[in-house]
């Protein structure tokens, strides 16, 4: 008897739980609205299915309980009913796969004014590479990292030498601006996860992925690292800041290019 | 991994056409009394040992099927570099089929009682894969020799990675096979001397098929095949 | 209505007498023995040993969560090493051992009607391989270096770097062996499982008429029988770069300013084949539950399972889908983006089958004649936290809702609630309702209502609240949270909540194991059948059953595993082997 009436709290505390508590996603700053969309579609249809099947659960516990003299009924099973519960799950199923697919489609194409930025992880920390003038990022390999070329830019390529390197500092966005993050790692995996972008994809070594996303609101906000890339994990931490476009542009002035960084580097090694 | 899910389909298939025969839809509560005259026995009319290494050949099979889907999703990578085949593999090859023959001469004498011919065959299967195993050994050394190393690129990793599981299972099977045999000259009852040595033969087949299977894609033609499979499809 | 009377035409499917093995001596019959009976106590009992030190485990990375920067012992270091082996133990050395080791060993042989397994040595030497690989594992804590900090997924690069613990020293050789090792042993048993239930059925005992404990537990089986080697295969090609320096999952890397050796390799590939067997293996511990669950509910409301059929369909569908979702654990691996679409579909289909087995499970309970016995409540328990879970799933399964939550608490919060709590509450369910047949007696009835109401709420406010810690974007695998800006004041308070919980349900355990020993002399004297059950393993003439279960003759089966309160019957339960019908309407209205 008592289990009927704590399913029922179950749900019951449940759904407070989820209406009342402070925990919640933190206010989104990126166009990943529609993320924010299907989840809740998601939450509506499972929270409802949850809540009916416990309390139904808890309805049999309580009417059909054992008591002298009862007898279960002989029931097989009954085709239609089985039917309509295949076919309502379905619908329910087809609910929420239908526009989770049409977002993931958004979230793949990439739209043809993003600008490009480079993320490059390692073992502990972010840095960063804009296209310079040129609009076009120079190639890049593992193979050409070295203390002074941290993130092995290929040095012979001319679309590298105007390229802006940030190198384990804080990236700067411009509001409003769709940018494609071309994701790379040096060493392990690791996951360019800003929580209020909703988007994150992981970075592998040896190959270059993406995300895309259109941030909307100006302000600061923490880059985590979300796939285990060892001890020092918890503690990749980077920041974004999201600029208006004048403060972006202020902050792209202040930045140097590789040929800038490299080029004192050559002459102390020629003394 | 689309040589892996179409073994998986392969398997499928079989547990298809097995589950078929089962009356899956028939209603249990409506039938008492014992049904197992009317369908035959529960299981099958096959030695369970028979079945038993089916179940494993199946599981062995799986494990090849995801090397070879490992090696050429590895292969499709920049740094590939296919080695040359020692010849000897050719040898080896032909000393494996010709194993194959012997216990499945053995087999069929097993059937019909002529011991003599059964440990015959029984001693030459045996002899001959130890002569493949040698003949990989060869192969192996070959390769060294002319440098090609185990970690200078992916291709020579998997190729000594391959070859070795696969002499690995067959040194397996001549310790079952060299159980066998000793019971063929101990002395051992005819019917289960008769299974044993029809179990050998049914592993020795399997292996010479994921031999054959192996050669052709360390050769390169399983690549070649599972690309115009793709241009066909698209 | 099809009746057929007995006909003894035909034998009873008998293990020859001649292959049935016979203990001589005090070792063969209790420590090297080949009776499945033993091997499934042997394998219960190194599985929740093994299992006890992955709680302890947990404990220890709930004081550094709940209590961050108050217990200096537990370094970073430490803490990876100690959420990688939690991990691994649970799901492997526990979960799979026990489910198919344990239960899976006791129970075919004697639901379907058999003296023992097929291949009686080979069983054996399963459950010393499995030992083996056990004490390799345990051994890890023990190595230079301690065990490996990789996460159970064991991702390379990482895995075998000196960034990780364990990835340069013994750490990650000693569990990659021990993992080669269970797969082997596995094998071995599994074999024995597979074919016990395809040639040993006894008379009678058709495919349909099989528990769905057997049910479950056989596909599972199958399953990962085609699984594990992609596990081993992705084993063997790690230990490779790893001790060897070839490079199948290891690209150009610099590690601390220094280029290493390898190159080329592709870490994603290690991802497809950890995964093409990492999915199933939910499924693998998944259906012995579903298969379980089902026997408890039938026979404890006293009513046959709801749509039998369609129950066993559903098995052997989850089964077979179940290879073909795996890279929905890769959404946000940087693999084709073109492949979520597929995966998501996949995925979300199978949510189908699953959710036609709990609408069964709770249509058995209706108009049913529901004893709420320990077993019950657990199974109740089941129910409620694998929706749950199931639920959450749905999230995590539809690929774009995956991108903020994967790599959340939202997925720590799912995967303990749906093959952590769910599964767990499933082996305290059997073990309360099978103890009495494996020692004669039942289990103390206070001591299991205290252990089911702390484990039972206790999971739930655990991992519940867990989910919305997620949904703030708080990672998983974090030592420390103090460093993270969306992990609020009132989210610290909350993990503090968890930890203290966690405590409590690991207490609890305690309890559930007294009791296990307790009532082996104490407890109530059981009976042959104390649950009125149907299936053969209760209709024993012995209890415990002795070597060979089913004394001179085997049983002939005559019905369904699920006669209970048929209608015009005497009893409101007809074992299995009961000859004879009974009249009535037994189609429904």
């Amino acid at each position: 008897m008592a289990i009927a009436l704590v399913l029922v709290l179950v749900v019951v505390g449940s759904v407070l739980f989820h209406f009342l508590s402070p925990w919640w996603w933190t206010p989104i700053a990126s166009n990943w609205d529609y993320i924010d969309n299907t989840i809740i579609i998601t939450f509506w249809i499972t929270g409802v299915v949850f809540a009916a099947v416990v309390l139904f659960m808890a309805y049999c516990v309580f009417r059909f309980r054992h008591r002298e003299g009862n007898q279960a009924a002989y029931e097989p099973e009954n085709k239609r009913l089985e039917w309509w519960l295949t076919i309502v799950t379905a619908i329910g199923v087809t609910a929420m796969l239908v526009p989770g697919l049409f977002v993931w489609n958004q979230f793949v194409s990439v739209p043809s004014d993003a600008t490009v930025v480079e993320v490059v992880g390692q073992q502990w920390q972010w840095s960063f590479r804009l296209p310079g003038k040129d609009g076009k990022l120079g190639t890049s390999d593992t193979r050409n990292v070295s203390p002074e070329n941290p993130l092995g830019v290929n040095a012979s390529d001319a679309n590298a030498q105007d390229d802006v390197v940030v190198e384990a500092a804080d990236l700067h966005l411009p509001v409003g601006k769709p940018v494609k993050m071309l994701l790379r790692s040096i060493d392990v995996l690791h996951d360019f996860y800003v929580p209020e972008f909703r988007a994150k994809m992981d970075m592998i070594p040896g190959s270059v992925t993406y995300f895309w996303f259109t941030p909307t609101k100006t302000g600061t906000f923490q880059v985590l690292c979300a796939e285990l890339c060892g001890q020092g994990h918890p503690l990749m931490n980077g920041v974004v800041m999201v600029d208006t476009p004048e403060d972006y542009l202020a902050w792209l002035g202040e930045q140097q290019t590789f040929a800038q960084l490299s080029a004192p580097q050559q002459v102390g090694s020629a003394e | 991994m689309s040589v892996i899910l179409v073994f998986l389909l392969v398997i499928v298939g079989f547990a298809g056409w097995w589950l078929s025969h089962q009356r899956l839809m028939a209603k249990p509560w409506l039938e008492q009394g014992v049904i197992g005259d009317i369908i035959g026995p529960e299981g099958s009319t096959l030695p369970t040992a028979k079945i038993g290494l089916g179940v494993f050949l199946a599981v062995v099979g799986c494990l090849f099927a995801l090397f070879t889907s490992a090696y050429l999703m590895r292969m499709a990578l920049s740094d590939w570099q296919a080695l040359p085949l020692p010849r000897v593999l050719w040898f080896n090859t032909g000393v494996l089929v010709l194993s194959s023959i012997a216990l499945q001469c053995a087999s069929v004498a097993a059937r019909r009682g002529q011991i003599d011919t059964v440990r015959l065959g029984l001693v030459t299967a045996g002899l001959t894969a130890l002569a493949f195993l040698v003949g990989q050994l060869v192969a192996w050394r070959e390769l060294t020799a002319d440098g090609y190393l185990l970690t200078a690129n992916p291709a020579n990793s998997f190729f000594y990675l391959i070859t070795g599981m696969h002499g690995l299972h067959i040194l397996g099977g001549l310790v079952a096979l060299s159980r066998t045999t000793a019971g063929a000259w101990n002395g051992a009852p005819p019917e289960r001397l008769r299974l044993s040595v029809e179990l050998c033969a049914m592993y020795w087949h399997f292996l010479l098929f994921v031999w054959l299977a192996i050669f052709a894609l360390l050769a390169g033609w399983a690549a070649t095949f599972i690309e115009i499979c793709r241009q066909l499809l698209t | 209505m099809v009746d057929i009377t007995p006909a003894d035409a035909v034998p009873p499917a008998e293990v020859a007498e001649m292959e049935l093995y016979h203990p001589h001596s005090w070792w063969t019959k209790y420590v090297f023995s080949q009776d499945a009976k033993v091997i499934a106590i042997q394998y219960s009992a190194t599985a929740t040993a093994i299992g006890l030190v992955a709680l302890v485990l947990s404990w220890l990375m709930r004081l550094q969560l709940g209590f961050p920067g108050t217990f200096d012992f537990i370094s970073p270091e430490a803490y990876y090493q100690f959420i990688t082996m939690h991990g691994m133990i649970m799901v492997i050395y526990l979960l799979t051992a026990l489910f198919l080791g344990g239960f899976g060993n006791y129970l075919i042989p004697l639901m379907v009607g058999a003296r023992d397994m097929v291949f009686p040595y080979v069983n054996m030497l399963s459950y010393w391989i499995y030992l083996l690989a056990v004490l390799v594992l345990a051994s890890s804590f023990f190595a230079p270096g301690g065990p490996t900090g990789a996460g159970w997924t064991l991702y390379p690069p990482q895995a075998i770097m000196t960034g990780t613990p364990g990835g340069q020293d013994w750490g990650i050789i000693l569990m990659l062996v021990s993992l080669i090792l269970f797969i082997i042993g596995f094998t071995m048993g599994g074999l024995n499982y597979v074919v016990t239930v395809l040639q040993a059925r006894t008379r009678g005992m058709t495919l349909m008429r099989l528990p769905l404990t057997v049910w479950g537990i056989f596909t599972a089986t199958v399953m990962a029988l085609l699984a594990f080697p992609a596990l081993f295969v992705a084993c063997v090609m790690m230990l490779f770069d790893r001790a060897l320096g070839t490079s199948f999952f290891m690209p150009a890397i610099v590690e601390m300013g220094e280029q290493l050796q390898h190159g080329g390799g592709s870490p994603i590939l290690f991802q497809h084949l950890f995964w093409f067997f990492g999915h199933p293996e939910v499924y693998i511990v998944a259906l012995p539950a579903f298969g379980i669950v089902s026997d408890l509910i039938s026979t404890h409301a006293r009513k046959n399972i709801f749509g039998y059929r369609m129950m066993v369909w559903a098995i052997v569908g989850i089964g077979a889908l179940s290879f073909v979702v795996w890279a929905h654990h890769m959404y946000v691996s940087g693999m084709h983006p073109y492949f979520g679409f597929f995966f998501a579909t996949t995925t979300l289909i199978i949510a189908v089958p699953t959710a036609i087995k709990v609408y069964n499970w709770v249509l058995t309970l209706w108009r049913g004649d529901i004893h709420l016995t320990v077993p019950m409540l657990f199974a109740l328990a089941f129910i409620v936290t694998f929706v749950n879970g199931g639920l959450t799933g749905l999230f995590l399964g539809n690929v774009v809702v995956d991108v903020p939550l994967s790599d959340t608490m939202f997925v720590v919060a799912h995967f303990h609630m749906v093959m952590g709590v769910a599964p767990i509450l499933v082996i305290f369910g059997a073990i309360y309702h099978w103890y009495p047949k494996v020692t004669g007696r039942m289990l103390n009835e206070a001591m299991g209502q205290f252990h089911f109401w702390v484990t039972f709420l206790g999971a739930y406010l655990i991992f519940f609240p867990m989910h919305y810690i997620g949904l703030m974007g708080v990672p998983r695998r974090y030592h420390e949270l103090t460093a993270t800006t969306v992990m609020t004041e009132s989210a610290h308070d909350l993990n503090a909540f968890i930890s203290i919980m966690a405590f409590i349900v690991g207490f609890a355990q305690i309890v559930f194991l007294f009791n296990l020993i307790w009532s082996i002399r104490h407890g109530r004297e059981a009976g042959g059948n104390p649950w009125r059950a149907t299936t053969l393993e209760w209709q024993t003439p012995e209890t415990p059953p002795a070597h060979g279960n089913f004394g001179k003759e085997l049983p002939i089966v005559y019905r369904w595993a699920y006669d209970y309160s048929v209608p015009g019957a005497k009893e409101d339960f007809i074992p299995q082997n009961m000859p004879g019908s009974f009249e009535s309407s037994r189609e429904p209205a």
